[in-house]
């Protein structure tokens, strides 16, 4: 029941904010208390979590509808159990992130706030494929409609054109993918995770459409992380999205579908998919880097700045060794408290500032010594400092990829390292230190309710940076089981994408 | 045994009401608000969709020397024609023009046309005779043209009658050619009899042709491409609230009719007909949609989209078996919620003059009247096909009907389509929540009345509900399909 609780929550949050007056503060505190106490949920599952067994845990399982059938199923293991209390933790963060920057119509923004952290848990914990599908579809609507109605609008309606184009850059490739969940359900006659899982597995299904499906999910995922060359939508969704949206929006969903439902449901193909991502993964980071570096507006510094990073995630999850997958689900994690942090940290700046080009600051740090601080610990945790949590993802996923994949590729990938080293500083550099100019815009320091959601934040990083395996060793079963899966295809007598003809040949010696 | 009136029960009880309407208009003084008799009309269908409940509760069988059936299939649509036409009438009392305005003096002429079509429709779906099924067409194309004609004073709306009369009396002209051929062909012009005759037919030739025919008429009626080049022209003059009605009730009637044909008149030319709609669907979604995306006026986008909805309810005859029965009759009542909600609130907000008719008025809707904004946006999304509402179950079964039947191709263009297709919707849908700079106040649902309140909210009950707990409407849908495949025994 925990589940549907975490669930509900939220939701019954939304319908309370909409039934009740918009009334100073009321929409806010209701959605802080209800985003509080859905996070207090959330801390339930890692409470109660039995580490090393395998499969679903918290699962319930109701029949949704008979014809065509689809359940309401839902469950955790450790792949998704940090990801629900990530998505919990960052619902309070963004309310109050939101605290001072969103003064009308807080009714709409925090109702679709709400809406929106159902729609990511429903991600996170749907079993049934149909039903996981209907969350992935939901999270569109709140984060295209809050962008067009609290976007930064720089200029004449470019909010409407970001969320226009988040909109239709996800939701396109979620066309081939309801094609392959139907198709799917045409030759198994199940939603089903596990049922589809072991139909998959069996080499049942005709082997070349199979190949079409597989295509079909990674594409919709990669889009959403995004992987390089389909991250049209990143810089204009940070550049526009309030913060609250724009800190949710990238990363997590995708990383977490391309590794349950690309990796785990489609071994034999996600193995064979690997090289294009790889290299896909390091051109990424550096490609990502190398633009961050020359930004002037920080909003889209930070978007490459994220590119990068997540395509660091990608990088772990297809060099299929332990160490890598374990790095790029900690690195996913970390992703989000980093970049939720930095948001609200930029958000701050801008809103005082109303501009986001960094030239415009200077020896900010003279007069918001509290934000300087904290930035600079976010900032460090993003490089990579040793101590703090993006050092421990990214160290994962470069002996992971060092050892298991090719040392040139992890190599280049290390390069990505030093450069966000470089873009990070420097953005430190020209908006904090130096001397105040004269004519430098107005900015404020963080209020206290700020500050101390960044210092939990900080404070979450710096624990995740020294005690690592309190998070790595829940996820870790799990993820063993996945990179199980894709070293019995690499032993399978017949490791290509042909299910029919593995089946064909499993009798034969090799 | 049941007495054969009681078999068109719901026809009798709109007809009487109809007469009612118009009888009690006419000895009103002139000058007198109408209103009370849209309150009239709307309990009179409230009455029909009763008789038809309660119709559905008799064992199946047939009439009036087996010229009308009722059986879970018809009663199926009843509900469905009545319920659309009710929210019709309920919306139609608050948005027409106020009292003592010229058009005031035809508000009860409006109403008993209204009723007189649901006349025309709900016979359709009962009819198993041709000449029964070509007089309830007729009954109910008639009502509709007059009504799409309405706003008089404006140039728009006789051009839209006009134009909608023209084309559409040519075919229905169509349609009974097509009828008299079947008619040459076999002798009879009763369904079941005909299915029986048809393999035995003497001339080849003369089925085909007349399959053409009709194929032709129907196809009209649904406005599938190509035969859809008037439906934007006729939705743009027609009065919103006609519109709402136009765009959903005569289509139901009209797929219950394709169904009848396809399944119950030609179900020999199977191996024909589904190659013919699997086109027929790729065109009209595709052609509908792209037009869309190009369109600036409401009205004449969602006419496009309509088109294009058409092609998704096509679609699913590609399915095998009794599936793409059900699948059409959950559609065109999950397609008659969100459209009937959504042309209801721009009869709302948009007003009856069409103060707001391109998609730049709308902007800054959601901040001016956040009840009518927040709905609108829920029809939309349910018009792109978002979970979690009717939209989305309706494309699911749709396509997954088709892809069962192996029309893997179609479902893939299908799908792309609504992603082209959530492009102009969200246009509308952002464009409403983008902050205006000069916010006319628009008008709210609370101001304008009970009427439209009701309807509204009934829309958007049935969209949401349809969506989340499809169950209930699914089943009845079912066993429509079961019902129409004992009786045609396949």
């Amino acid at each position: 029941m925990i589940l549907s609780l975490i669930l509900l929550v939220p939701l019954a949050g939304a319908a309370l904010v909409l039934l009740l007056p918009e009334r100073g503060r009321i929409p806010a505190w209701i959605a802080l208390l209800d985003s509080l106490f859905t996070f207090v949920c959330t801390l339930h599952l890692p409470a109660h979590f039995v580490s090393g067994r395998g499969g679903f845990q918290f699962e319930e399982n109701v029949l949704w509808l008979s014809h065509p059938r689809i359940s309401y199923h839902l469950g955790v293991d450790g792949l998704s159990l940090w990801l629900v209390v990530l998505v919990g933790l960052l619902a309070p963060v963004g309310v109050l992130a939101s605290w001072k920057s969103i003064q009308k119509n807080t009714k709409a923004f925090y109702s679709l706030f709400l809406l929106q952290q159902t729609a990511m848990v429903g991600v996170f914990v749907s079993l049934d494929l149909m039903l996981y599908y209907g969350f992935w579809e939901l999270s569109l609507i709140p984060i295209a409609i809050l962008t067009a109605m609290f976007g930064r609008n720089l200029n004449e309606s470019s909010a409407m054109k970001a969320a226009l184009r988040f909109f239709l850059y996800t939701f396109i490739p979620s066309a081939p993918l309801l094609v392959a969940l139907l198709w799917l359900y045409a030759h198994t006659g199940s939603f089903d995770y596990t049922a589809l899982q072991a139909a998959i597995a069996s080499g049942s299904l005709p082997s070349w459409q199979l190949g079409w499906v597989s295509v079909a999910f990674l594409l919709a995922f990669a889009v959403k992380v995004p992987v390089l060359g389909l991250h049209g939508w990143l810089a204009d969704t940070f550049s526009e999205a309030p913060v609250a949206i724009a800190m949710i929006a990238a990363g997590k969903l995708g990383l977490y579908s391309l590794i349950r439902f690309h990796v785990e449901l489609f071994p034999a193909l996600a193995r064979e998919a690997a090289p294009w991502m790889i290299g896909l993964a390091v051109i990424g980071i550096l490609y990502g880097a190398m633009l961050a570096l020359v930004q002037r507006d920080f909003w889209k510094l930070l978007a490459y700045a994220t590119l990068s990073s997540l395509s660091f995630c990608t990088l772990g999850i297809y060099g299929f060794t332990l160490s890598g997958m374990n790095g790029a689900l900690l690195q996913t994690v970390n992703e989000g408290l980093i970049g939720a942090a930095l948001f609200l940290m930029l958000g701050v700046l801008f809103d005082g500032a109303r501009s986001c080009q960094i030239a415009d600051f200077g020896g900010a740090a003279h007069r918001a010594p509290r934000l300087a601080a904290l930035f600079v610990i976010a900032s460090l945790a993003m490089i990579g400092l040793p101590l703090l949590n993006g050092f421990v993802g990214e160290f994962l996923v470069l002996s992971g990829t060092f050892t298991g994949v090719s040392k040139g590729w992890a190599t280049a990938a290390a390069l990505g390292v030093i450069l966000s080293a470089a873009y990070m500083l420097r953005l430190i550099q020209k908006i904090f230190l130096g001397e105040a100019e004269t004519n430098s815009p107005r900015i404020r320091d963080l209020s206290w309710q700020e500050t101390c959601t960044v210092a939990a934040l900080a404070g979450i990083m710096l624990a995740m940076g020294v005690m690592p395996t309190i998070w790595i060793s829940t996820m870790e079963p799990a993820l063993q089981s996945v990179t199980q899966k894709i070293l019995t295809v690499d032993q399978s007598p017949v490791s290509t994408a042909s299910g029919t003809v593995a089946s064909a040949s499993t009798g034969e010696p090799r | 045994m049941t007495p054969d009136i009681f078999r068109i029960l719901p026809e009798v009880v709109l007809t009487l009401v109809g007469v009612l309407v118009m009888l009690t208009d006419a000895s009103m003084s002139p000058k007198s608000s109408r209103r009370l008799l849209g309150w009239v009309a709307a309990l009179g269908v409230l009455a029909a969709l009763a008789a038809s409940l309660w119709q559905g509760t008799l064992p199946a069988g047939t009439a009036f020397y087996g010229t009308v059936q009722t059986d879970a299939f018809s009663t199926f649509f009843h509900v469905l024609i009545c319920g659309i036409v009710l929210v019709a009438i309920l919306l139609s009392i608050d948005t027409l023009p106020p009292d003592r305005s010229p058009e005031q003096h035809h508000v009860g002429e409006y109403f008993a046309l209204m009723v007189f079509g649901a006349v025309g429709m709900c016979l359709l779906t009962s009819a198993v005779e041709l000449l029964v099924v070509f007089i309830a067409l007729e009954i109910s194309s008639i009502s509709t043209y007059v009504l799409a004609g309405y706003r008089k004073q404006t140039g728009k709306g006789p051009e839209a009658a006009m134009k909608y009369f023209l084309l559409g009396s040519f075919a229905t002209a169509f349609l009974l050619y097509g009828i008299a051929m079947v008619f040459g062909a076999t002798g009879t012009t009763e369904v079941r009899e005909i299915a029986t005759l048809l393999p035995a037919a003497r001339s080849h030739l003369f089925v085909l042709l007349a399959f053409g025919l009709m194929m032709v008429g129907v196809l009209f009626k649904v406005s599938a491409a190509p035969f859809h080049v008037w439906t934007p022209d006729v939705y743009e003059g027609a009065p919103t609230p006609v519109v709402a009605l136009m765009s959903t009730a005569p289509k139901v009637a009209a797929f219950a009719l394709l169904i009848r044909l396809l399944y119950g008149v030609f179900p020999l030319l199977h191996p024909l007909w589904m190659p013919l709609m699997w086109v027929v669907a790729a065109v009209s979604m595709t052609v509908g949609n792209l037009a869309a995306l190009r369109q600036q006026n409401v009205k004449r986008m969602l006419a496009y989209s309509s088109i294009a909805h058409a092609g998704y309810l096509l679609t699913a005859f590609t399915g095998s078996g009794t599936e793409p029965i059900a699948a059409v009759g959950f559609y065109t009542a999950a397609y008659a919620a969100m459209n009937v909600g959504i042309f209801a609130l721009l009869s709302v907000v948009g007003g009856y003059d069409e103060r707001r008719s391109s998609v730049t008025d709308y902007r800054g809707v959601l901040y001016s009247s956040p009840l009518s904004g927040g709905l609108m946006l829920l029809f939309l999304i349910s018009l792109i096909g978002i979970p979690f509402t009717g939209g989305f179950f309706a494309k699911f079964y749709s396509f997954t009907t088709a892809m069962q039947g192996g029309a893997g191709w179609l479902v893939l263009i299908g799908l792309l389509n609504s992603g082209i297709a959530a492009a102009y919707y969200l246009r509308l849908a952002l464009s409403m929540a983008l902050p205006s700079a000069a916010s006319a106040k628009a008008q709210g649902l609370s101001s304008v009345g009970a009427g439209v309140v009701l309807a509204v909210g009934i829309a958007a009950l049935a969209t949401l509900a349809l969506g989340i707990l499809p169950g209930h409407v699914l089943d009845a849908a079912h066993a429509a399909a079961q019902s129409f495949a004992a009786i045609r025994g396949f």
